[in-house]
């Protein structure tokens, strides 16, 4: 594994963010959220999480310490056994399909491996970030109105994709998938990011074109993103705040500035320098 | 355990299955009293009967309007047949499908019914629904339609799961509805392969129909068995070798226009 170091950001500092959160809106309320597919070991176990509006959040932990579930909870893509969704003021918990159908439409997803529809354009595929708002048959038959349209195209033009409007994305490199991507996420004009090790699979530079996207993301649009991170280095660069996950259980959360040598050792149970060099 | 042991014993295993293979060979030749020997030394005479006799002479190139006209026929029962199966084969494997299905229960009801249409052979088919039919074009239609029925669900089903579990799980997560997920996530990954399994089911089936066809009285199949009745082995000739080329240009063409789709 390489170690990916990024530049620092000269916009914001995190302190600076602390104090003005007890007057944003919280925008994501976990509470007490549990997931265990066997009935016999625990996932995630008593979760209790709280966004802030334009938050930038990430999530460090081992593979396995439940990162990605978690995440799924939030948009019930794996429903949790257990706890409390409050998004956006309302309890999302057990509301039926058709409800939940519609405040998915407000929390967009980003992949590690991208999952684009690989054959279609870029264009399309931006679009289908529209469907959460449609009826069925406008989604099927691709009916999209001018507005629409424009925004994806303006949202693309925002991630230097202009170009590739009508490529096809299995022309793409990695990166400019990611971007795709994030565009199909940014179209639905959510209110949260999720983002599942967005940059996993990615080169250092294409990386740094990512995160910086997701950080200009959190802060000019006031999106709440919660991301997943395997690079701890990462994580400290860009969020306002990380939250630590051990065997399921929150076993850090706080700003960077507090993640030192011990509360590594805490979440990953090595120090830092052996996992860099892993 | 040593290195030298295991290669040992992997020798001596290899030597027990081909002392199987032997025994079972020589035991299955002894019973039905076949003679491998003499087989091969028949080829030689046989190939020379086969020139002698069905080599097509210059009065049955007359008939290559009426055999052409059979053969059409073949062709078209064949199209039909997996296009019309293709499309039913889709909604089932759409419910089969572990990506897509949207009720465990069903997937597996949808699964099943492919699996026996699958598992029955044509022939069988066309011997089964010749005494509901009789001896007509629907017989083989329906002989046809049900075994590339199933075949072509298996074929969707791991096309489907393969291709396509990645787009699935992001259009959900976007609020997308099912069908919005399985028309604009599922079927684009998925056609091209589709189509190519569809081309090849045509392919197979115009060597399908023709066999069917002796069985049911229709298309080519009803011109080989009247002319081998009659022992017209130059008009035999002539319609084998018209066969082999159908299936040529079939499967060239079929291969150019799955190059451009994909």
């Amino acid at each position: 594994m390489t170690t990916i170091v990024l530049e620092r950001q000269p916009l914001q500092s995190a302190f600076t963010i602390a104090p003005e959160r007890e007057q944003t809106n919280t925008i994501l309320q976990l509470t007490n959220i549990a997931k265990s597919y066997d009935h016999k070991s625990m996932v995630l176990n008593d979760i209790n999480l709280s966004l802030q509006e334009g938050e930038f959040v990430s999530i460090i932990g081992q593979s396995g310490a439940g990162k990605s579930t978690l995440l799924r909870c939030i948009n019930r893509m794996i429903e949790p056994s257990n706890g409390k969704i409050i998004f956006d003021q309302q309890d999302i918990t057990s509301i039926n399909k058709r409800a939940m159908r519609q405040q998915r439409a407000k929390m967009g997803m980003i992949f590690q491996h991208y999952n684009l529809v690989s054959r279609l354009t870029v264009f399309e595929n931006v679009l289908h970030g529209r469907f959460g708002y449609k009826s069925t048959m406008q989604g099927v038959l691709s009916i999209y109105t001018e507005e629409e349209k424009r925004l994806a195209l303006s949202i693309l033009e925002k991630l230097d994709m202009k170009d590739q409007i009508y490529k096809r994305c299995d022309q793409l490199s990695g990166g400019q998938k990611q971007r795709v991507g994030i565009a199909r996420a940014l179209v639905q004009e959510p209110k949260l990011l999720l983002c599942d090790e967005p940059i996993a699979s990615l080169d250092p530079n294409s990386s740094k074109v990512i995160m910086d996207h997701l950080k200009e993301i959190s802060q000019s649009m006031g999106i709440t993103v919660l991301v997943n991170l395997h690079q701890v280095d990462v994580a400290m660069r860009y969020s306002d705040r990380i939250i630590g996950l051990r065997k399921g259980e929150k076993v850090f959360d706080d700003i960077p500035k507090q993640l030192n040598q011990l509360a590594i050792r805490n979440i990953y149970g090595t120090s830092v320098d052996e996992l860099i060099t892993e | 355990m040593t290195e030298a042991n295991i290669l040992r014993r992997k020798k001596w295993r290899m030597t027990g299955v081909m002392i199987v293979l032997i025994v079972l060979t020589y035991g299955s030749a002894a019973i039905t009293k076949f003679n491998i020997i003499e087989g091969l030394f028949a080829i030689p005479s046989t190939l020379a009967w086969m020139i002698n006799n069905l080599v097509p002479s210059a009065e049955t190139i007359e008939n290559i309007p009426k055999v052409l006209k059979r053969l059409w026929e073949t062709i078209i029962l064949s199209v039909i047949a997996s296009t019309t199966a293709a499309v039913f084969a889709l909604l089932f494997a759409i419910l089969g499908a572990q990506t897509t299905q949207f009720n465990r229960f069903f997937g597996f009801v949808a699964r099943f019914m492919a699996s026996i249409f699958r598992n029955v052979p044509v022939i069988a088919w066309a011997l089964v629904l010749v005494i509901s039919f009789g001896h007509n074009v629907v017989t083989g239609y329906f002989a046809l339609f049900f075994s590339t029925f199933g075949f072509l669900v298996r074929m969707f089903i791991e096309t489907i799961d393969e291709a396509s579990s990645d787009g699935v799980e992001a259009l959900m997560a976007t609020g997308a509805t099912y069908f919005q997920m399985v028309c604009k996530g599922v079927l684009p990954d998925t056609m091209p392969q589709m189509l190519s399994w569809i081309f090849y089911m045509i392919e197979t089936n115009i060597r399908s129909a023709t066999l069917v066809g002796l069985l049911t009285g229709t298309g080519i199949g009803y011109l080989f068995d009247l002319y081998y009745k009659k022992l017209d082995y130059n008009m035999l000739g002539l319609i084998t070798i018209m066969i082999i080329a159908v299936v040529f240009i079939i499967e060239f063409t079929s291969n150019k226009v799955r190059k451009v789709i994909s």
